[in-house]
C-alpha cells in the first residue's frame, strides 16, 4: 500500500502545475468554509449568548396562551401563587436547572413631566435575574454610586438607551411610570433612573427594567403573582433535552377546563434571532456545498485529464498483469493524495486567517446594534468535518476515472497514440 | 517440450461493417527455451499473433494454448493473473513507467504482481539489474537514460519475475543500429542464463538472423 501511496504522489508531482493549480482551487474552498464558518458560527454564538444571558434567558416558562399574544403583555395571563408553587416545586426537582427567575412583563407610559411616551418594562427579581441572565449587568450603565452588588432597587428604574436620548433623560432624573393593571384601572408610580441599559435585537432587547415589587404595585397585582419564569441550565447543549423533558412533565398540569395550563418555549422560539441563526446554519451548509462542487469538478477533471494522459502507461500496467483492482487504486490514491494536501494547506491557511481574524477583530452594525466585535473560533471538529467532506469527495470524484482506467483492455491501451 | 500450442487461429478485427482478418487459420508450436522471431511486412499480423500468445488479446476462432492452460478461454482477471504469472512483456517504446526509477520500474511487477517480500526482492533486483549491465544506472529516472539503457532496463522489468515466455513486440525499432544488436544478443544470453522462452517480432534482417527460428507472416498466414 505505501508503494501505491508513493507512485501516486510521484504521478501527482510529474504534473507539478496541474497538481498546484487544482490544489490551490480546493484550498480556496476549504478556506472560504473554515473563514465563513467561524465568522457566522462566532456571530451566531455572540448573539445567542447576548440574548439567552442578558435578555430572554435560554427558556421560558408562561401560562398557556401568554406566547401567542406576547407582543401586547396581556396581564391577565399571569400565574397566581398556587401554580407558581408548582412550577417552582417541578424546576426544583431537576438538577439540570441552574436557576429561575419570576418576571413581570407590562407596557407603561413613562414621563419625565415635560413629555410622555411609552415603554416596554420587564419587572425582575434582581438577585434571581442575574442568576438566569448573568451578562444583562454588562449591559447596563450606572451613576457612580450605584453598590455594584445590587442590580436594581425598589424605586429604580433602568431606561433603554434610545428612550433616554430621545427624551434627554439622565441617570438620576426622576420620571413618572403609569400603567394599566389588568382590569384597566390607571395607576402612576414616581422612580428615579438608576441606569441606562443598551439596546439589542428584538423587541425584548428595548424593555427597561424594574424591580418586581414596583410592577406589582404598579399594577396592583398579588404578592407571588408572576408573567413569566425565565429558566437557565447547567449545561446549554441539552437545551433541547431539557425542553422535551420539562414540556412532557408540563403536560400533566391540566386546567379546570381540562386544558394545559402552562406553556414553556426554548429562546428560539421567542427571538427572531433564531431565523437569523438557521439562515446562518443554511449559508454555512450552502458554503459547504460550494466547496464539494470545487472539489468534485477539478478532482474529477484532472483525474480524467491524467487517466487520458496515461492510456499507454495504462495499458503498460495491465500487460505485465497487475490487476485491475490495482490499476483503480492507483487512480483513487492519487485523488484522495490531491484532497488530502489540499486539505492540509486549506485547513492551515484558514487557521491562519481565523488567527489574523481574531488579531484585528472586525466591528460591525447589527440592526441598531452598533459595534459588534467578533472574535472568530473554529472548532476542531469543524476542521475534521470539513476534511472529512474534501477526503470522501476526492476519492469519490476518482471513482469514474479509475474505473475507467481499470477496465481499459492493454492491447487497445498500449496501441493509443 | 512445448511451451506454446497454437490449433487453427484466426483473428477477424471489425470496424462497423468492414471486416479484416489479421490471421488466418494458423497453426504452430513454440518449445521452451528458444528464441522465435515473427517477421513480415507491417500489417502482416506480427503484432496480433504476439497480442494472441502473450494473452492480451482473444482469437476470433481456434484455440491457444500457454504452458498446458487454455488462454482463449480465460476471462480479464484470470488473463491479467496469467500474464503476470508466466508471460514477461518488453516493448518497442520501451514503456517504462516514468515516475519510478530503473530499480523501482524492475521493481513493480514484484511488488504490484507478485507481492514478494522486501529482501527476496532487493536480491532479484540487483541479479537482474547485473545481468543486463545496468547496476550502476539504478537510481536514475527512465529520462535520464538512452534508448539503449532503457530497453536493457525493460528486459530486466520483464525477466524479473522468472517468466515462462517473454515476448517482445519490435524490441529494437526505436534503437540504433548497435543498441540494437546489443539489446537482442542481450535477450539471447539471457535465454540462456534464465531458460526463458523469447518470442519477438522484427522486420529488421539482421536482427533476424539472431533468432533460432523464424516465422515469417504475409497477410496474417504463415508463409
Amino acid at each position: 500500500m505505501i508503494r501505491i501511496f508513493k507512485i501516486a504522489l510521484r504521478n501527482l508531482l510529474r504534473y507539478k502545475r496541474r497538481t498546484i493549480l487544482t490544489s490551490l482551487l480546493i484550498t480556496f474552498g476549504i478556506v472560504l468554509v473554515i473563514l465563513f464558518s467561524a465568522l457566522a458560527g462566532s456571530f451566531k454564538t455572540m448573539m445567542i449568548g447576548q440574548i439567552t444571558d442578558s435578555n430572554l434567558s435560554q427558556m421560558q416558562l408562561h401560562k398557556k396562551g401568554y406566547v401567542l399574544s406576547i407582543d401586547t403583555m396581556p396581564l391577565n395571563l399571569a400565574l397566581d401563587s398556587k401554580q407558581y408553587k408548582k412550577i417552582d416545586q417541578l424546576l426544583s426537582s431537576n438538577a439540570e436547572i441552574l436557576a429561575w427567575a419570576p418576571r413581570i412583563k407590562l407596557n407603561a407610559m413613562l414621563s419625565n413631566f415635560t413629555d410622555t411616551t411609552n415603554i416596554r418594562l420587564n419587572a425582575i427579581s434582581p438577585e434571581k435575574e442575574i442568576l438566569v441572565c448573568p451578562d444583562v449587568r454588562s449591559r447596563m450603565t450606572f451613576g457612580k454610586n450605584k453598590d455594584p452588588a445590587v442590580l436594581l432597587n425598589p424605586g429604580d428604574v433602568i431606561i433603554p438607551e434610545k428612550l433616554a436620548k430621545g427624551m434627554e433623560l439622565k441617570i438620576g432624573d426622576p420620571i413618572v411610570l403609569v400603567a394599566n393593571n389588568k382590569d384597566g384601572s390607571v395607576n402612576g408610580l414616581n422612580f428615579k433612573i438608576a441606569g441606562i441599559i443598551e439596546s439589542i435585537l428584538g423587541p425584548q432587547g428595548k424593555e427597561g427594567y424594574l424591580h418586581i415589587k414596583d410592577a406589582r404595585e404598579l399594577l396592583r397585582m398579588d404578592k407571588s403573582e408572576v408573567i413569566e419564569v425565565a429558566i437557565r441550565l447547567h449545561d446549554f447543549n441539552k437545551l433541547e433535552k431539557i425542553y422535551t423533558n420539562l414540556s412532557s412533565k408540563l403536560a400533566e398540569f391540566i386546567n379546570k377546563k381540562g386544558k394545559p395550563e402552562f406553556e414553556i418555549h426554548t429562546w428560539e422560539k421567542l427571538s427572531p434571532f433564531s431565523n437569523i441563526a438557521k439562515m446562518i446554519d443554511f449559508m454555512t451548509i450552502t458554503m459547504e456545498i460550494i466547496m464539494v462542487a470545487i472539489v468534485l469538478i477539478s478532482i474529477l477533471n484532472v483525474m480524467m485529464m491524467s487517466v487520458y494522459e496515461r492510456v499507454r502507461e495504462i495499458g503498460t500496467m495491465s500487460a505485465i498483469g497487475t490487476a485491475p483492482g490495482r490499476i483503480m487504486s492507483l487512480f483513487l490514491v492519487e485523488g484522495l493524495l490531491l484532497g488530502f494536501i489540499s486539505a492540509i494547506i486549506g485547513n492551515i491557511i484558514g487557521l491562519t486567517g481565523v488567527y489574523i481574524l481574531n488579531t484585528y477583530k472586525i466591528s460591525f452594525a447589527f440592526g441598531r446594534q452598533d459595534n459588534i466585535l467578533l472574535s472568530p473560533s473554529v472548532k476542531i471538529t469543524e476542521l475534521i468535518w470539513v476534511s472529512c467532506i474534501v477526503l470522501f469527495i476526492s476519492v469519490f470524484a476518482s471513482l469514474l476515472p479509475a474505473y475507467k482506467a481499470s477496465k481499459m483492455e492493454p492491447v487497445d491501451a498500449l496501441g493509443h497514440v | 517440450m512445448t511451451l506454446v500450442r497454437i490449433e487453427k487461429i484466426s483473428k477477424i478485427y471489425r470496424a462497423g461493417e468492414i471486416e479484416v482478418l489479421a490471421l488466418n487459420n494458423i497453426s504452430l508450436s513454440i518449445k521452451k527455451s528458444t528464441f522465435v522471431s515473427f517477421v513480415g511486412p507491417s500489417g502482416s499480423g506480427k503484432t496480433t499473433m504476439l497480442n494472441m500468445i502473450g494473452c492480451l488479446d482473444k482469437p476470433t476462432q481456434g484455440k491457444i494454448l500457454v504452458d498446458g492452460k487454455q488462454i482463449d478461454s480465460f476471462n480479464r482477471q484470470k488473463r491479467a493473473a496469467f500474464r503476470g504469472e508466466v508471460i514477461g512483456f518488453i516493448f518497442q517504446s520501451f514503456n517504462l513507467f516514468p515516475v519510478l526509477t530503473a530499480y523501482e520500474n524492475i521493481e513493480y511487477p514484484l511488488v504490484m504482481i507478485k507481492n514478494e517480500p522486501a529482501k527476496k526482492r532487493k536480491e532479484m533486483i540487483l541479479n537482474v539489474l547485473d545481468s543486463v549491465g545496468m547496476l550502476d544506472q539504478k537510481d536514475k529516472f527512465p529520462d535520464q537514460l538512452s534508448g539503449g539503457q532503457k530497453q536493457r532496463v525493460a528486459v530486466a522489468r520483464a525477466l524479473v519475475t522468472k517468466p515462462k515466455l517473454v515476448m517482445a513486440d519490435e524490441p529494437t525499432a526505436n534503437l540504433d543500429k548497435a543498441s540494437s544488436i546489443n539489446v537482442i544478443r542481450l535477450m539471447r544470453n539471457l535465454k540462456d542464463k534464465f531458460g526463458t522462452t523469447f518470442i519477438f517480432s522484427t522486420h529488421d534482417p539482421r536482427i533476424m538472423e539472431e533468432a533460432e527460428i523464424t516465422h515469417t507472416l504475409v497477410d496474417g498466414q504463415l508463409s
